[in-house]
């Protein structure tokens, strides 16, 4: 279903332009960090490609068509997991139907998946007394679990200590070698740089700048990615 | 006085024939009417809390309106649908238990609904964008937030049972406190203390309050419970 093409996408709210004319082209292959200041419209951008959010103005399109978006071809992971009233694997389990895999299967899905983010030995537990980390391991495998070409994560990592954000940041590149396109935002720059191989650096609503990892960060294009990395990392 | 209540205790220990009817007939027309309001009302609010139309507002509003019906008033709109010139009155349901059913499943139904869709539409904001993102539509949204609510419902559920037991003037005017047919406790316990039978109505009374405190009580620890096991 790629490539993802993002043409004058517009978003306001409130009178306010959230995201303001965003063209770009997102293919498959590497690993795209959205990267920028809070404020910046990077979640609102986000949703905007996954579909929970529609552009006031301009047209996103998968592969050439508008409306392309079926639900197990992309699946998202948002900063703060929500996970239903019932157990670890019944919450993958949730999402596998939906996506109308057939009951066998789903079961052995789920169990597989549990065990490759070790949770194998929480399956039974239920979900919403697992910890944050454990919780964003979960959502992580019921993302994967659908299989999905593109998997959108919207700071998975933000509210989790650096044991747990260490467990996300393999499993998100273990998703990657599996063949799924990752685009994900952050604004830590140690994460994106660890993560990303192209970044998207956002500002006030406007798409900056857009290079590869090691130029972004050796030698920022425009002045306000400069001050962002500089604000970030000003020991350097 | 004193003489009164220690009577009342006799008549509860003693399991007084009487006061049981009376007990059991108040507990079989309440607890269906709860039934049938929650099988009506958990719906209607599951739908108003996801569903987005045009007069939403205007619906929750009259919702939550409805939740203070004067009792006696639904009663009297029930006399009239079911009295032998009203538009039911063939059926015959005036005067028997049924009508107090009826009478009760209006009241509490648009309190099971308002609190309901509260209740679902709280959880909704936080599971709104997963559920979308898994690809579930309206519908099947709908039935797992009911699911997932659960614990919350039931103490819906509870407060609208509260309400019908305690309620008299509705099941006075469509049952006519019948002696032995519609006479359940609070109409009981109205008409014994006017005729200055204190007795049965302190007994019935206590009963009444035991019951409203015994339900409260476990609508809170199946809350609490579930709230620390499944969180």
């Amino acid at each position: 279903m790629l490539p993802l093409v993002l043409d004058g996408v517009c978003f306001a709210a409130g009178g306010r332009a959230i995201i303001d004319r965003v063209s770009c082209e997102i293919g498959n292959g590497p690993r795209t960090v959205i990267l920028g200041p809070n404020g910046a419209g990077k979640s609102v951008l986000m949703r905007l490609c996954h579909g929970l959010l529609q552009p006031t103005a301009g047209m996103i399109t998968w592969n050439g068509r508008k409306n392309g978006r079926r639900p197990h071809d992309q699946a998202m992971v948002f900063q703060r997991p929500v996970m239903l009233r019932r157990s670890a694997l019944a919450n993958i389990i949730y999402g596998l139907k939906l996506a109308g895999v057939s009951r066998t299967e789903c079961e052995l899905r789920a169990r597989d998946v549990l065990e490759v983010v070790g949770l194998a030995a929480l399956a039974d537990r239920p979900a919403r007394v697992l910890s944050g980390g454990e919780q964003q391991r979960l959502a992580l495998a019921r993302a994967w679990a659908l299989g999905p070409e593109v998997l959108f994560l919207d700071e998975p990592t933000a509210n989790l200590d650096p044991n747990s954000t260490r467990d996300i940041e393999s499993i998100i590149s273990a998703i990657h070698a599996t063949g799924t396109k990752i685009i994900m935002t952050t604004h830590n720059l140690g994460q994106a740089r660890r993560l990303g191989d192209e970044i998207l650096f956002l500002h006030d609503g406007r798409l900056v700048e857009r290079a590869l990892v090691g130029t972004f960060f050796a030698a920022p294009a425009s002045a306000e990615a400069a001050q962002f990395i500089k604000g970030e990392l000003p020991w350097q | 006085m004193l003489l009164a209540f220690s009577e009342a205790a006799r008549l509860i220990v003693g399991f007084d024939p009487e006061l049981v009817a009376i007990v059991v007939l108040s507990l079989q027309v309440s607890l269906s009417a709860v039934v049938i309001a929650t099988v009506v009302g958990l719906p209607i609010g599951a739908m108003l809390a996801v569903g987005r139309f045009p007069g939403r507002q205007a619906v929750i509003a009259l919702l939550n309106g409805l939740m203070g019906l004067p009792p006696v008033v639904v009663g009297l709109l029930i006399y009239l649908l079911l009295s032998r010139a009203g538009p039911l009155g063939a059926l015959g349901m005036l005067f028997t238990p049924a009508a107090m059913v009826i009478a009760q499943s209006v009241l509490i139904a648009p309190i099971v609904a308002a609190l309901s869709r509260q209740v679902i539409e709280d959880a909704w904001r936080e599971y709104e964008e997963q559920l979308r993102s898994l690809g579930a539509s309206l519908f099947s949204a709908a039935l797992t937030l009911l699911w997932d609510t659960r614990f919350s419902l039931v103490t819906v559920v509870l407060a609208g049972f509260g309400r019908a037991a305690a309620e008299v003037g509705a099941v006075m005017i469509v049952g006519g406190n019948i002696d032995g047919v519609t006479r359940v406790m609070t109409t009981t316990i109205a008409l014994e203390t006017s005729k200055g039978d204190l007795p049965l109505a302190l007994g019935l009374g206590i009963i009444l309050i035991g019951l409203v405190l015994v339900v409260n009580a476990a609508a809170h620890l199946v809350k609490e419970t579930a709230q620390r096991r499944y969180g």
